[in-house]
């Protein structure tokens, strides 16, 4: 099982390193998010620092769900999907393989998108960076566990632009939440202090991993 | 059976007649908060059903996907439609009671936050069912999405309580359970909160009917274009 | 007597309520090669993807290879090969980088001998560092082939193979699928177009508004082949 996930890991790793078609528009678009927050929130300087976690994580959260429809896109053209589901992988197998993907690529995005805020925000993000970096992680997790099981509707239903956010922005709050929380307590006091959060966080990734894994099926199948 | 279908409507009329009486004539007025505490006893009911219409969705939606229930897919539908009506009924309800007691119309308590937050997954519910197209795949995103939906319920409790209320002291009126000092008032509670779920199931009753009806109706449809 | 590659009984397949497949029985043995003719509509495609356990058929009776095909087992899975109308390889990658992909999902041993091997057999050695983008239709249809056959399949499901491809490129295929046949493999293609037929198939059989209406075993005059289509297409209506 493992080797077909990261057989399908390479794959669209490869095929985004060949097109940087999406990996341009998701490293874009969370960098004119941060910016935009920036401007419109305008904060004295010293406010600044405190504004970064929610800064971040709101520009994460839009960026990666604009940017990881696309996942599915891409297994339509030529009916790649088909080739997929014909053989003899599990459709479990699949799934973590996009979950993969989709984490690899919301990491390359915070990986600019983290440090901008760092300048922009005068934020000392590099101090606390193992914490944080575990933070992210957790975060990406949960945000891809629940948003690879939804893209991967985009590919039957007729849905509109608009509708995997509707479906899918409630449904994250606690990964909002948790990654505030958690990335504000990590700026604070290391991780004592970001306990609480992060324990939202792993609840998160351990059920919607586990849910997504056993209804990825139901959403693919026919 | 059918004298039973028959009879329950009215149960329910006679129930929430009674409930009403409680309401607004037995149970004696709270003290700090007034006549405007009345509402909590439409509240509190509504939020329960609700939740109960969710989890009734998602059991629902689980037996559509592992049995392949038609019924289940459209007992789902309809629980989702009246759970959203009765969340929306706590969100109306809600800044009802807030605005004279606390002076603002929204706060970020806990169990309210946690309400809208229902309030949006499963009006997206709705909206999926409603402009996913005809596709019958349809049927079975809407019961991933159900199940998923009850799923993510206790990890939104936990994390809404990190976040800072606005009011920590409607936190704390709110979470004692609103300070039921007499016990007519946990009766009236109760009677409220049975009618209040027996007006819901009968409702999703009513929806699952009309649901098979149109299937029905469909199925005609299509049988007479290809003749 | 091994069991044999398909055993089909009263497969049905229905969409938005519509019956596309109405009751299809059909049983394919190891080195025979069936054609299944049918007007666009028939149902080719949904029973060559009911098959290839892509679709799940809404009643009857699938095995594969003697093993009940509904819980779609990956050992059937791993015995078979499906080629769609689209060639299931990704765009953005070369045409070895696909093969490298799927040998990895079928987890075929020596895959860099073998794909090396198939590459030379389908003549597309030379293209194989190319997007498949720029492939053309009979080049695309030939690393399909190539994709299917990677993990050496006993049964092959080829949708209209032949469709849009030049004359030389349709001689070369039927001399591909020959070969195949005779090397054992079971083969069940779909065409709507008679001509092609004749020269490879071992049996016929028409498929019309969701059934097999007609089947004719061992090769038939392409003429006589032609009448009877018609006679099933427009007289049994």
């Amino acid at each position: 099982m493992w080797r077909g996930v990261l057989a399908i890991l390479r794959k669209d790793l490869r095929i985004e390193w060949r097109t940087k078609e999406s990996l341009a528009g998701f490293v874009v678009l969370g960098v004119l998010l941060v910016v935009i927050f920036s401007v419109a929130l305008d904060p004295a300087p010293a406010d600044a620092p405190r504004l970064a976690p929610s800064v971040l994580w709101a520009a994460f959260v839009f960026t990666g769900l604009l940017g990881i429809q696309r996942g599915f896109v891409l297994e339509r053209e030529n009916d790649c999907l088909g080739g997929v589901l014909a053989s003899p992988i599990d459709p479990a197998t699949l799934y973590l393989g996009k979950l993969a993907t989709n984490i690899v690529l919301l990491a390359v995005m915070q990986a600019l998108v983290v440090p901008l805020v760092g300048v922009l925000l005068h934020a000392q993000l590099g101090t606390v960076l193992p914490a944080l970096l575990l933070v992210l992680f957790l975060g990406n997790l949960g945000f891809a566990s629940l948003a690879t099981l939804f893209a991967a509707m985009t590919v039957r239903a007729r849905a509109r632009e608009v509708m995997l956010p509707v479906l899918l922005l409630p449904l994250l709050v606690p990964v909002l939440i948790g990654g505030v929380k958690a990335t504000e307590a990590v700026l604070r006091g290391g991780f004592g202090a970001a306990a609480g959060a992060l324990g939202v966080l792993v609840a998160f990734d351990a059920i919607f991993v586990v849910a997504g894994v056993l209804l990825f099926e139901q959403v693919i199948r026919d | 059976m059918p004298l039973l279908a028959a009879l329950f409507p009215w149960a329910v009329l006679v129930l929430m007649l009674v409930a009403q009486w409680l309401i607004f004539v037995v149970v004696p007025t709270e003290a700090q908060m007034g006549i405007v505490q009345r509402i909590f006893y439409f509240h509190v009911p509504a939020a329960w059903a609700a939740f109960l219409c969710f989890f009734v969705v998602a059991g629902a939606s689980a037996v559509y996907l592992w049995r392949g229930s038609r019924a289940a897919d459209r007992l789902a539908h309809a629980s989702a439609e009246v759970g959203v009506l009765f969340c929306t009924l706590v969100l109306v309800t809600g800044p009802i009671w807030a605005r004279p007691i606390w002076g603002v119309w929204w706060t970020w308590d806990p169990r309210l936050t946690m309400t809208v937050i229902l309030w949006a997954i499963y009006a997206g519910y709705l909206m999926l069912r409603a402009f996913g197209g005809a596709d019958e795949a349809v049927a079975r995103y809407a019961a991933v999405l159900g199940i998923v939906g009850v799923l993510d319920i206790p990890v939104i409790r936990v994390s809404v309580r990190l976040l800072h209320g606005i009011h920590p002291a409607v936190l704390t009126n709110k979470e004692g359970g609103s300070g039921l000092t007499d016990p007519m008032m946990r009766t009236t509670l109760y009677v409220a909160s049975l009618a209040m779920l027996l007006l819901g199931g009968w409702l999703v009753a009513l929806r699952v009917r009309t649901g098979r009806l149109e299937a029905e109706v469909a199925g005609l449809r299509r049988e007479l274009e290809h003749v | 007597m091994s069991a044999p590659a398909i055993l089909a009984q009263g497969l049905k397949r229905d969409f938005g309520g519509v019956a596309v497949l109405a009751g299809v029985d059909l049983t394919v043995e190891a080195g025979e090669l069936l054609v299944l003719l049918g007007p666009n509509g028939a149902g080719k495609t949904t029973l060559l993807r009911v098959l290839a356990t892509l679709l799940r058929p809404s009643g009857g009776t699938l095995r594969l290879f003697g093993e009940d095909a509904s819980q779609r087992p990956p050992a059937a899975r791993r015995r078979l090969g499906h080629v769609g109308h689209e060639s299931a390889c990704y765009p953005d990658l070369t045409g070895r980088e696909n093969l490298e992909f799927y040998a990895a999902l079928y987890d075929v041993p020596d895959a860099a001998d073998r794909i090396a091997e198939l590459l030379r057999w389908t003549g597309l050695e030379p293209a194989a560092r190319r997007p498949v983008r720029v492939y053309s239709r009979g080049m695309a249809q030939r690393l399909a082939l190539a994709r299917a056959l990677l993990h050496g399949p006993e049964l092959l499901l080829l949708d209209e193979p032949f469709s849009g491809l030049d004359p030389a490129a349709v001689l070369r295929l039927q001399t591909l699928l020959a070969e195949l046949r005779r090397a054992g493999h079971a083969i069940v293609l779909s065409t709507h177009d008679v001509e092609r037929v004749a020269a490879v198939a071992t049996r016929v059989a028409i498929l019309h508004r969701g059934r097999i209406a007609w089947t004719r075993q061992g090769v038939a005059d392409a003429v006589v082949l032609a009448a009877s289509y018609e006679a099933v297409v427009t007289g049994r209506a």
